[in-house]
């Protein structure tokens, strides 16, 4: 039988992905496939929010907006990002 | 923690009754930008409202001016908290292309050169609310600022005014669009200071 | 040391002085900071008393516990550099984030390969830093800096870098504006020909770090790349403009 449980069980995966400085780690495009650190993505700052393409294709890979009491972090144009262990 | 910083007051912010709350009034044109600026050519540029059908209505650039150019002269408010007051446009009002188009549906995604998205009600685009904007302070609208032409929609935050205007796309349902996907507000209405979803 | 957590820190302002006609080198006591490796940076969070606030990033000079080094240029129409550069004063508060930042950043003992540092301007501050965690870590890989930057009187860490400076650290400068008397190139733009002579070559494989305007570093990184320097040794930091 398939084991299907639910988010709960992520905590402890999740609790070391969200490292303190996630620039250096490397990620794919979803859309041209690059692999590259994250601090290489092409940032636009002045407009309502963070947003980083792919320094190859343009492809929107993550956006920050401050909202005031709450932060939005997309990472949609990320297929993968490798983590240290 | 918030340790007020001593001397400091940020640019001057005046309170100005033409002002929505939270904005400051600038003098320059600020650029706000979320990626390359796409270059547009007047003699290419195809606009296009499609209806819930899949009926496309096109117009070139030629056909867009053929429809007749007004002078507006509007304040625009950045959800980035600038301000600027009585801005001079010339544009086309939304009323005349929407003239022929048949349609049930009540919300429309704009849709730009360069993937740009942003989602309105189309009551906002009608009834002298809304234009497709080529010229702005007495020029040419420049490509850092929408050129050749944009969505201008000043009764909302300025997001809402999609900059390489391309197309407008009838929507049954509020979708989000760019900014909206990453919390910023699906209506924003700068005197209500809705920002944020 | 790689993932230290960066935090939030009230700074005292010990001193604030000119370091070039248009940026101060602010020094600042922060008793939580952790230190910092070469080439990170900080926000630095001005408040106003209306609760406005505003935010700016800027590099770090320095490297150890308890004391922050900032070089900051005034940017025209600037709105937090012109308050740090014109108006913060020696016992100031000031908050700070960070450190920040894992990919810009040179760590001693990382390769005996030759590091290349290239500047352009108050882009010399995390260049600086990593110049001088080399030298305090006896480093033996072969530093070299290229530093562009608008007449002498613009160099930030005149004398540090100079002192810097023997058989493992080679500092170039190019002058676009005017250059000090008996300089034997005229003034003038960094050029690709300049760059190459004054540079590790590509055989040598030098890790490079550039920092500048956006404009400054795109250029130079499309020089390096047609020189024969594969992009991924080639890591950059941007801070905007033209």
């Amino acid at each position: 039988m398939t084991t299907r449980l639910d988010g709960n069980v992520l905590a402890g995966a999740l609790a070391h992905l969200f490292v303190p400085d996630a620039t250096d780690l490397r990620a794919r495009c979803t859309n041209c496939g690059r692999v590259a650190p994250i601090a290489e993505a092409v940032v636009y700052a002045d407009a309502p929010g963070l947003v980083a393409r792919c320094r190859s294709c343009d492809h929107v890979l993550a956006a920050i907006v401050d909202a005031g009491d709450k932060v939005y972090l997309s990472l949609s144009g990320l297929s993968a990002i490798a983590l240290p262990k | 923690m918030s340790l007020t910083t001593r001397g400091f007051s940020g640019r001057r912010r005046e309170p100005d009754d033409r002002l929505p709350p939270g904005q400051t009034l600038v003098q320059r044109w600020p650029v706000l930008s979320a990626g390359p600026t796409p270059n547009v050519h007047t003699d290419t540029w195809d606009f296009v409202i499609r209806d819930e059908g899949g009926t496309e209505h096109h117009w070139s650039w030629d056909q867009l001016l053929a429809l007749g150019v007004e002078d507006i002269t509007v304040d625009i408010h950045c959800v980035t908290h600038w301000s600027k007051l009585d801005m001079s446009w010339r544009g086309v009002s939304l009323d005349k292309l929407f003239e022929n188009v048949e349609t049930e549906d009540a919300y429309v995604m704009a849709r730009s050169y360069g993937g740009y998205t942003t989602n309105l009600p189309l009551e906002d685009l009608l009834d002298g609310q809304a234009w497709i904007a080529i010229e702005a302070e007495g020029e040419p609208l420049d490509p850092e600022h929408g050129g050749p032409a944009r969505l201008l929609v000043p009764h909302l935050y300025f997001w809402k005014s999609a900059k390489w205007i391309r197309g407008l796309t009838m929507m049954p349902t509020n979708d989000s669009g760019f900014w909206e996907q990453y919390g910023y507000h699906l209506y924003g209405d700068p005197w209500k200071e809705e920002r944020y979803s | 040391m790689r993932h230290r957590r960066p935090a939030w820190h009230v700074a005292t302002v010990v001193e604030t002085r000119p370091e070039t006609p248009n940026a101060v080198r602010l020094v600042l006591d922060v008793p939580t900071w952790p230190g910092s490796e070469a080439g990170t940076h900080l926000d630095v969070r001005l408040t106003a008393p209306d609760g406005y606030q505003a935010t700016r990033s800027y590099s770090v000079a320095t490297s150890e516990p308890g004391r922050v080094v900032l070089g900051i240029d005034e940017l025209p129409d600037g709105e937090v550099s012109p308050f740090l550069v014109r108006e913060v004063l020696a016992g100031d508060e000031l908050e700070i984030h960070g450190p920040l930042g894992s990919y810009f950043v040179w760590r001693p003992g990382q390769s005996g390969r030759p590091v290349q540092l290239i500047a352009g301007g108050s882009g010399v501050v995390p260049l600086y830093a990593m110049a001088a965690a080399h030298a305090a870590a006896s480093d033996p890989s072969p530093f070299r800096l290229l530093y562009s930057v608008r007449t002498p009187a613009y160099v930030y860490f005149r004398d540090e870098l100079a002192a810097l400076a023997g058989p493992s650290f080679a500092v170039d400068h190019v002058y676009t504006r005017q250059a000090p008397p008996g300089w034997d190139e005229p003034a003038g733009r960094l050029t690709r020909d300049s760059l190459a002579s004054t540079t590790f070559a590509p055989h040598e494989r030098p890790r490079i770090f550039v920092c500048g305007s956006t404009g400054f570093v795109e250029t130079v990184v499309a020089w390096l790349l047609e020189l024969g320097h594969a992009a991924h040794d080639i890591l950059t930091e941007r801070f905007g403009g033209l």
